[in-house]
């Protein structure tokens, strides 16, 4: 089956700064796709060219394999949920859902049931002539997507829609955008800059760095696997050190902390260690681990996100290490002195960026 | 404690103001709406009459000039809105910032000078001898002067060119709220330019355009200066009937009906207006 969409050297350049940069990917029906990137990498600018908003300095937009170069954006099968929802403040939840079926001539009785069904679907039944004011955060994005899927999109495009929220309402409209996805399957295109968004809502997500695509993997690959630094500093927390050396077996950061590691390469510039990699109080018998003394310079009390700070005996490198809250880890105070361990597989080294 | 800190300061502030209003504007205009049911009868002494009523109903004129008034007030009323609303829509969504600083700048410049001197400078462009018939007739395109002077064209023009200024600031501060993303949501939900107009825009805009109609319409009905000096001798404004009475007939009581009947005039068409257009007025002058 022929994807979705097909982006091809898409490129977009603001006088001389180039906000995107050659990109090529294809999203596949029913996907969850994210675009995960810090402020300013060119996200924001690559959905507004999907949209039509922009028009692509170079490089050509498929949507189910048609040409959209030239085609304004109330003619494009793509609906976009924006970042401050664009809720229209004049009119009532209903006509907010139905506008877009009027603007296509759909007759009035089909609209009323067709909205009615959308409403029904966003768990807003009932809320027809509510005012959009009078509306909840959590509810108002909800009327948002709800507008936009009425018209059946081929993608529905979402802006960091959950980006107004507070946490505690955005925990919980993560895991409901995720069902509705999976409900209604149409293809969702959600660029964000949280990590933790795209990691558990989507299945395919793109690292976007610099305009420009650093990864394009599954949420669990991207964590396991980063390819490169960025994306191994973006995803996930991580330690990082710069390395001194590397290969012929070993590794060694710039304060002298040396760890074994078989395939080490050559001419690598960062280690990356996850916190929950290390090893605290590791069995003496396990075989191939690079062992280490701590001592503990804080406790980042977390609930069952604890860390400790420790300085690696010797080196004098801190690092960070998941502390589990279990009865094992009780008595730890901070000054304490710790045995500890990583597998050379968890140490990931990147060369220099741009090399 | 705090309460009575808070009262004792409202007494303060709102003290000038209700002087204000009760000493310039509803003392007098009790004495002048006791005035307007007063006429002289044969002896020369002021009764209770409805006579200064009763002469605006019966004298043609009177009639004549109080509907020409509403007509052309509203007329400006719109007119000033279909040029001010694109303008203020360039200004707000379409020009960058400093462009659209400048331009408002520019509107403001007018107010410098007053009303009577930019009427003076109209009279300089428009009259027979005045700069626009001398380039029309320099380039040949017309070959005695155009009357452009002392008619209601003159007349609605320089009203217009009065109240932009009152129209345009409602209108710009009313679309600077206007988020784009509601005109790019509504073009991405499939509308067209003007849908997006007629739907999101104008319905959006609309407490600052009742607002700016209100301010305007107010202003031109009670305007004296424009009517008198562009609109000539046939351009009758109920504002010169009313001065001719007081100044020059000395007739204070038939001048007070006549004010009287202006004001209930605004008042009826403000109040049709809103009707007409679903607006309120507490939203419209931002409360």
């Amino acid at each position: 089956m022929s994807p979705i969409l097909e982006v091809k050297h898409l490129k977009k350049m603001f006088k001389n700064f180039t906000a995107v940069d050659d990109l090529n990917f294809t999203v596949e029906e029913g996907d969850f796709f994210s675009i995960l990137g810090p402020s300013g990498c060119g996200k924001t600018t690559m959905l507004r060219m999907i949209a039509g908003f922009l028009e692509p300095t170079e490089g050509e937009i498929y949507i189910r394999g048609e040409n959209m170069a030239g085609i304004p954006p109330n003619r494009r099968p793509v609906n976009m949920v924006f970042q401050n929802l664009a809720l229209f403040p004049m009119m009532n939840v209903e006509r907010n859902v139905a506008f877009g079926l009027e603007q296509r001539g759909v007759p009035k009785s089909e609209i009323k049931k067709r909205v009615n069904d959308m409403l029904e679907r966003v768990g807003l039944a009932g809320y027809n002539t509510k005012k959009v004011t009078q509306l909840s955060g959590g509810q108002r994005q909800r009327v948002a997507i709800a507008r936009s899927l009425v018209l059946e999109p081929s993608i529905l495009l979402l802006d960091e829609p959950l980006g107004a929220l507070d946490r505690k309402l955005r925990e919980h409209m993560k895991i409901e955008l995720k069902l509705l996805q999976k409900e209604i399957g149409t293809t969702f295109i959600y660029i964000t800059h949280d990590q933790s968004e795209a990691l558990v809502m989507s299945n395919k997500v793109a690292v976007m760095n610099h305009g420009d695509f650093e990864q394009i993997d599954t949420p669990q690959n991207l964590y396991k696997n980063p390819r490169t630094a960025f994306v191994a500093g973006f995803v996930g927390e991580t330690n990082r050190f710069e390395l001194a050396q590397s290969g012929h077996g070993t590794l060694e950061t710039r304060s002298g902390w040396k760890l074994a590691k078989k395939d080490a390469k050559t001419g690598m510039h960062w280690l990356f260690i996850r916190p929950e990699s290390v090893i605290l109080l590791p069995d003496p018998q396990m075989k191939d681990l690079n062992r280490f003394r701590v001592t503990i310079k804080t406790i980042l009390f977390d609930g069952a996100n604890t860390k400790i700070s420790g300085i690696v005996e010797g080196s004098g490198d801190e690092i960070l290490i998941h502390l589990p809250q279990n009865a094992k880890f009780e008595g730890i105070r901070e000054g304490d002195r710790l045995e500890a361990a990583i597998h050379p597989r968890d140490l990931r080294c990147y060369p220099k960026e741009g090399s | 404690m705090s309460s009575r800190h808070f009262r004792l300061g409202f007494i303060i502030f709102l003290t000038p103001v209700l002087l204000w209003l009760l000493t310039l504007i509803v003392i007098p205009h009790i004495d002048l709406l006791i005035a307007s049911f007063q006429a002289e009868n044969d002896q020369g002494k002021l009764v209770f009459s409805l006579e200064n009523y009763r002469n605006f109903f019966t004298d043609s004129v009177y009639w004549y000039t109080f509907v020409r008034t509403a007509f052309y007030s509203i007329l400006v009323t719109v007119i000033t809105f279909l040029i001010t609303f694109p303008l203020a829509f360039y200004i707000t969504k379409i020009a960058s910032k400093r462009l659209g600083g400048f331009l408002s700048m520019l509107l403001l410049l007018p107010f410098w000078v007053g009303e009577l001197v930019s009427i003076y400078g109209w009279m300089i462009l428009l009259r027979e001898s005045g700069v626009i018939n001398y380039i029309l007739q320099g380039v040949g395109l017309i070959h005695k002067p155009l009357p452009l002077l002392y008619n209601d064209f003159s007349m609605v023009l320089g009203l217009v060119y009065m109240s932009m200024l009152f129209m345009v600031v409602p209108l710009i501060s009313a679309l600077e709220s206007l988020d784009d993303s509601l005109i790019e949501a509504a073009s991405d939900l499939g509308a067209s330019k003007f849908t997006i107009f007629t739907r999101i825009v104008i319905p959006y805009a609309a407490p600052g355009i009742t607002s700016g109609a209100i301010v305007v319409f107010m202003l031109v009905l009670g305007d004296y200066l424009s009517p008198d000096l562009l609109g000539g001798k046939n351009s009758l404004w109920f504002t010169e009937q009313i001065y001719n009475e007081f100044i020059a007939s000395f007739n204070w009581n038939q001048g007070a009906a006549f004010g009287f009947l202006l004001l209930l005039l605004s008042t009826v068409i403000v109040w049709l207006g809103l009707r007409l257009s679903h607006q309120r007025l507490d939203k419209a002058v931002g409360a």
